[in-house]
């Protein structure tokens, strides 16, 4: 075991699967000599060779369509959109081809297809570079949507991602890409792609989140705590599908809860964790179930962003109005 | 070819020729700062020379603080210009103020030139709402998207030619990475199809982060890309000033006249790293091929054809960048002066006409912001 950063794992489970599966190969916007534009893929291009990891020409909707044709001819493609708002460029290839394809063929092919992309706001990045698009993509039905909140689930997670024989889209988040470490094993490990993790357990209140979130969200449990409020705190990590066992034995036992993510309010993945809840637990709950996520404008202008993007004083706040309820 | 018959058709001779139009670039004054084409030289007053180099010092100084800046943690994203100063400002002073710019994030140079100030660029860089602002001029915020601004500059070019406007086209700029993109091709495509008044620059330098030229395309030159839509197109020296800006201005002539469009591909260097985001060259370029490309700076170029000319010296070069760098000080000062933005304003313009569930966010942003 070793200590790494989400960045490292995630190489390090691309590194597994290139070496155990020739069929895989990795392709993108500089993800060759470069390595990336944030190194995820550094290195990999000279241990596996430039048939196995290379550059395309500037074109996400090529890149798209490149993964679909190699998937249909025997291959594991692992396609790099640089930037989740560059997925926009893709949308036909990901949303209106690779996701239909396995229904289209009447399930006798399949698309073993991770798309990885970067994503998640607060690092004061260009426009289009931070956005979170998860929403376009979980309305998509036949494309399992992923996305790990620390190193060791990144890791499992992309082994997994790639070795699944369903189209992936597995989104990496930029702030935690060096902001954390974890004790991440050597050998390959798999995390299950449709399974929530309580991250942190507790009897008063649940909190829901993912991503980045996860973090803001621990950190208001701990606020909370001084105030010996309990919260428990649930990681997604799977979008699409969402695991509602975990989430609903969890509003059994506490009985409130609170949604969080970072996208804008309209039509997320909140707004989806909710309606299940209320659907199935709502003689459960003692309270209104709450939610915490970015105003509906569009994402702000750089210097603003931390006056946008919801931190844990305004999970702390929420979870607070919901307990006292 | 079995039996030695000849064949109906020869791909391999086919596209051995295919760039042959493409073999010469534009050129008036050469590496070695050699005048080649004194005709077109003798087109220019000294005084329309001078300025040439003056724009270029300009942009050049210009990108020297812009830098100072990323490294003092005064700017956000910014894509440094450094060797393509005559592609840049060659090109952008043959267009006129009712011409409409579409730039991309490279482009901030030409922009100021086209009329709003260096404090939006800074603002815009530092990822503030008053940098994408340019009231009254004709021209957009630089675009990130790749590619975007070139179907955006068809529409563009339609519209002027549906409302009948004299003498007004539009031009836009992509870099060598972005003629792999579809809206490139569709760009080029609808403008040719509406036979609109449009100039397309591609800035080719060589580099698109780190995917070398040659990886784009198998295409001999960028150029030659134009053919297939039925778009006259010229390759130009793009560290030559003059020969840029005489190309720009013949294209210019050419689409304002009603002919449709033209695609010009700019053969430039970028000196530097991509952008201040954290981009190294060295990862992916050698000191062997950037050599030859310092040697051919354009500045160089144009310092020993006006020094020849007695038009210009090294004292009055040093003055107007001392000079140029108060502007960008001050211009700084502006644009941190520049108010905090506000949530509720961003919810405000999201809409025109707010939906009930914007309004109330917009209460609530502004209930926190009067804290
Ligand atoms: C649609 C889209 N895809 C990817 C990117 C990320 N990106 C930004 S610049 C760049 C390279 C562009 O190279 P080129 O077009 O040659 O222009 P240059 O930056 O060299 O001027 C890439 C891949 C982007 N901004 N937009």
């Amino acid at each position: 075991m070793a200590k790494m950063t989400y960045i490292k794992a995630i190489t390090s489970g691309l590194d597994q699967v290139l070496n155990d599966d020739p069929k895989t190969l990795i392709f993108g916007e500089d993800v060759g000599k470069n390595g990336g534009v944030f190194r995820t893929t550094v290195g990999l291009q000279d241990k596996y060779g430039e048939d196995r990891v290379f550059d395309t020409p500037l074109a996400e909707s090529g890149i798209l369509g490149l993964a679909i044709g190699l998937a249909l001819t025997g291959w594991r493609p692992i396609p790099e959109i640089q930037f989740m708002g560059f997925t926009f460029e893709a949308m036909d290839g990901i949303v209106g081809q690779l996701a239909r394809d396995h229904y289209r063929f009447g399930g006798t092919k399949n698309f073993p297809v991770t798309i990885r992309t970067p994503f998640g706001g607060g690092t004061h990045t260009a426009e289009m570079h931070a956005d979170n698009l998860e929403n376009y993509f979980v309305s998509t039905p036949g494309l399992r949507v992923v996305t790990p909140a620390n190193p060791y689930d990144a890791k499992g997670m992309i082994i997994s991602a790639v070795e699944s024989d369903d189209p992936v889209l597995f989104m990496e988040n930029l702030k935690l890409y060096r902001s954390m470490k974890d004790e991440v094993p050597d050998e390959k490990y798999t995390v299950p792609l449709d399974s929530a993790k309580v991250v942190r357990e507790g009897k008063d209140i649940t909190i829901v989140a993912y991503s980045a979130e996860v973090n803001e969200s621990l950190k208001a449990a701990d606020a909370l705590a001084k105030d010996n409020i309990d919260a428990e705190v649930i990681d997604l990590r799977s979008l699409s599908p969402i695991d509602t066992d975990t989430i609903f034995a969890s509003v059994d036992k506490t009985h409130k809860v609170v949604v969080v993510q970072e996208a804008q309010k309209m039509a997320g993945v909140g707004a989806q964790v909710a309606s299940d809840i209320a659907e199935e637990k709502i003689m459960s709950l003692d309270a209104p179930i709450g939610r915490v996520a970015a105003p509906d404008s569009v994402y702000p202008f750089a210097q603003a962003e931390n006056d946008w993007i919801p931190n844990a004083d305004d999970i702390e706040a929420k979870a607070r109005d919901i307990f006292n309820y | 070819m079995a039996n030695g018959s000849k064949q109906i058709v020869d791909f391999a001779k086919i596209k051995a020729t295919m760039a042959d139009p493409y073999k010469h670039p534009v050129q008036v004054i050469d590496r070695e700062g050699k005048v080649v084409n004194p005709d077109i030289l003798a087109k220019y007053s000294d005084d329309q020379l001078v300025d040439f180099m003056k724009k270029m010092v300009w942009e050049r100084t210009l990108h020297e603080q812009t830098m100072n800046f990323s490294r003092q943690g005064r700017l956000g994203f910014y894509a440094p210009t450094a060797g393509e100063e005559a592609s840049e400002m060659g090109s952008v002073t043959a267009f006129k103020e009712q011409d409409f710019l579409a730039p991309a994030y490279r482009d901030l140079p030409q922009m100021i030139q086209h009329g709003t100030t260096v404090a939006k660029g800074f603002l815009w860089s530092k990822g503030h709402v008053e940098g994408n602002i340019h009231e009254n001029k004709n021209m957009l915020f630089p675009q990130i998207i790749i590619g975007a601004q070139y179907v955006e500059t068809a529409g563009v070019a339609l519209g002027i030619k549906k409302n009948q406007d004299k003498d007004r086209v539009a031009f836009v700029y992509t870099g060598d990475g972005g003629t792999s993109q579809g809206d490139w091709y569709e760009g080029v495509n609808f403008a040719s199809a509406f036979q609109a008044p449009a100039v397309f620059f591609v800035q080719n330098n060589g580099w698109a982060i780190s995917v070398p030229r040659y990886k784009q395309t198998a295409a001999e030159t960028l150029a030659q890309k134009a053919v297939a839509m039925g778009v006259p197109s010229v390759q130009v020296d793009g560290m030559d000033i003059v020969a840029v800006h005489e190309v720009s201005k013949l294209a210019r002539e050419y689409a304002a006249a009603g002919n449709g469009p033209v695609v010009i591909e700019t053969l430039t260097y970028r000196f530097g790293a991509h952008s201040s985001a954290g981009d190294d060259p060295s990862r992916y370029r050698t000191k062997e091929e950037e050599k030859p490309w310092f040697d051919a700076d354009p500045l160089i170029r144009m310092r020993k054809v006006l020094t020849d000319k007695k038009l210009w010296s090294q004292d009055q070069e040093d003055k107007l960048v001392e000079e140029y760098k108060d502007d960008f000080k001050n211009a700084m000062k502006e644009a941190e002066a520049a108010p905090a933005q506000k949530v509720s304003d961003f919810l405000k313009w999201t809409y025109n006409v707010p939906t009930p569930s914007v309004k109330k966010q917009i209460a609530e942003f502004e209930a926190k912001e009067s804290k």
